[in-house]
């Protein structure tokens, strides 16, 4: 199953640029390539160990700003700031999640959330680094001086990126690892008695979704060549954690669908102006309350339940 | 002590009575049916705006003030009935998502309803100021404070002196024992959404003369609420008292003595280090997981 879908992915990745016609559809696509890279770690930490964060936008504007401002502010090379951002980001996310990750259910909910906005009220506090609420420009990537430019090649690079970290997820999740994670999210204690460190298998995972978000908010900020607060902030949060719980948790394949449908739904949206706000919240409402699930796995039991069946 | 302390400590009194209001509202809903309900804060928005746009329509206070907690006690019960009654075997992240997704369906609906202005009620009892000890005090202070300790006297004789009180009480202890003594869970649920909006809507009607009341008022509000919340302990009523107390308190003494740019920030660091050495909150009990 995972290979085959990994293969219709890619195959999907490939011919879609058939399907976009101007810049405009190419940087959408680019947007849910970076979305879905962080949907597939924060889904490893939620689908699959079983533990929420509401913060995750914090790792993605650290990991941001981090990589633009030791491009601008001290004119490192793009791509060893975007690198060491992301090392640091995730130095961090080992840090906090020690002591964070103790906590359970909506407690741990709580504390992300509170690591969230102290974040982004700090990135629109000290404006004399970050720019305050107003953002910063980022230069762009470059390789050996060799500067990318134009959504057509960033296509291609969030499009390899994205398929390296879904590779990397399917492996991870039949990895002696990924039945570490699942056996932690199914019970905690039974878990730690064959032998599997609750502590220690769940600030992996933190710390991989952390490295994740941290990796795309970089890149995102030297594709688009602005950062702003909001990025960082408690809504982009509960953007990233939609995405995942409305693709269907626990699917890595429903993290990449998540991101795609709700990156593109709020430009469909636009359209109905006022009622923008009204409209993404009764979809959110809607989908959770008849697909708990999430739409692939929905899907997938459908699909199952239509082949049982005798014609 | 200087004047300058008790005003800081006036301030910070005012503001944790709301967020304690707030916060009760989180610990009766959690109660009732375990769900963190993310719209509180637009609860206390419904309150503000409503009531505002009644006085507007030349109601006096006193009639606005109930007109609009009986509109947020309806948008209460109708959250329950259409988004989570429907979904009550869904995951933890599942019904927060739900719960999100009602907070910004009723901004943008408060935004459509009336509009994007910010918006102030008059004070209840004039705006002349009271000298405590050289700092001033504003009487809807004491309108704030007042009303609160009358609402909480009113919770507790509701919970522990009459039948439906009991009742909550008996389904957040134990769900299935207290339907098979007779208790409608589902009234139940409906009667705590009811209750936790028309506290939010209350403390949003007391504290719109001074912090003014707009459509998206909610979202600090609400987190300020469940920060409370969970600092005192989930579904302790005195821990959400206290939680939101502390709250207000280190808000404004840190907004006072520190950095008013980093005011939302201290409540946080602080939640995180009393979670850090309390994993349960201040009243949590210790609870032992069963396999």
């Amino acid at each position: 199953m995972s290979r085959k879908g990994f293969i219709a992915l890619a195959l999907a990745v490939a011919l879609l640029p058939l399907a976009l016609t101007n810049n405009y559809t190419y940087d959408v696509a680019i947007l849910v390539g970076l979305n879905a890279i962080v949907c597939i770690g924060l889904n490893l930490l939620i689908g699959y160990a079983g533990q929420i964060s509401l913060g995750h936008a914090g790792f993605f504007g650290l990991g941001a700003y981090g990589s633009a401002i030791l491009a601008a502010r001290y004119g490192w090379p793009p791509l060893a700031a975007l690198a060491s951002a992301t090392v640091a980001v995730s130095i961090i996310a080992w840090i906090i999640g020690k002591p964070v990750l103790r906590l359970k259910g909506h407690y741990l909910a709580m504390a992300t959330l509170g690591l969230g906005i102290i974040v982004s009220v700090v990135l629109a506090t000290e404006d004399r680094i970050t720019g305050g609420p107003d953002g910063m420009a980022v230069p762009p990537l470059s390789i050996a001086g060799f500067v990318i430019q134009g959504e057509k090649l960033w296509y291609w690079i969030v499009a390899a990126v994205l398929l390296g970290t879904v590779w990397l997820a399917l492996n991870l999740i039949d990895s002696p690892r990924g039945r570490a994670w699942r056996a932690l999210h199914g019970s905690e204690v039974a878990a730690g008695a064959i032998g599997i460190d609750p502590a220690r298998h769940k600030l992996a995972a933190f710390v991989l979704s952390a490295a994740l978000a941290a990796g795309a908010g970089a890149l995102t900020a030297h594709y688009s060549g602005f950062i702003t607060p909001s990025k960082a902030s408690f809504l982009h949060s509960i953007e990233l954690v939609t995405m995942v719980v409305f693709g269907g948790m626990a699917s890595t394949f429903g993290a990449v669908v998540g991101a795609a449908i709700l990156t593109t739904l709020p430009q469909f949206l636009t359209v109905f102006k006022e009622y923008e706000m009204v409209l993404l919240g009764a979809v959110m409402m809607l989908t959770m309350i008849f697909m708990p699930q999430g739409l692939v796995p929905t899907l997938e039991k459908a699909l199952a339940a239509a082949r049982r069946k005798p014609r | 002590m200087s004047a300058q302390l008790v005003q800081f400590l006036l301030a910070g009194l005012t503001l944790g009575a709301i967020y304690a209001l707030v916060a009760l509202g989180f610990a009766i809903i959690y109660n009732a049916s375990h769900v963190i309900n993310f719209a509180q804060g637009e609860f206390v928005m419904i309150g503000g705006m409503a009531a505002a746009a009644f006085v507007d329509t030349g109601l006096p206070l006193p009639l606005a003030a109930a007109a609009a907690i009986a509109c947020a006690t309806l948008v209460g019960f109708l959250l329950e009935k259409l988004a989570v009654e429907p979904a009550r075997n869904a995951s933890v992240v599942t019904l927060i998502i739900i719960t999100i997704g009602a907070s910004i369906l009723l901004r943008g609906l408060a935004s459509l309803v009336w509009d994007k202005k910010i918006h102030a009620l008059p004070a209840f009892s004039g705006e002349a100021p009271i000298s405590i000890g050289g700092a001033t005090l504003l009487p809807q202070t004491l309108w704030v404070l007042g009303a609160t300790v009358l609402t909480v006297v009113a919770l507790w004789w509701f919970f522990n002196r009459t039948l439906t009180g009991k009742a909550i009480l008996a389904v957040s202890h134990n769900r299935l024992a207290a339907q098979l003594m007779g208790i409608s869970v589902r009234r139940v649920l409906l009667v705590s959404f009811g209750l936790s909006a028309a506290l939010g809507a209350l403390a949003g009607i007391l504290i719109a003369p001074i912090s003014f009341t707009s459509w998206d008022i909610g979202v600090m509000l609400g987190l300020k609420g469940f920060a409370a919340a969970i600092l005192g302990g989930l579904g302790s009523g005195p821990g959400a008292i206290a939680g939101g107390l502390a709250l207000g308190l280190i808000e404004a003494l840190g907004a006072g003595y520190l950095s008013s740019a980093y005011k939302d920030v201290f409540a946080f660091v602080i939640i995180l280090g009393a979670l850090v050495f309390l994993p349960n909150g201040l009243a949590g009990r210790r609870t032992t997981e069963r396999v």
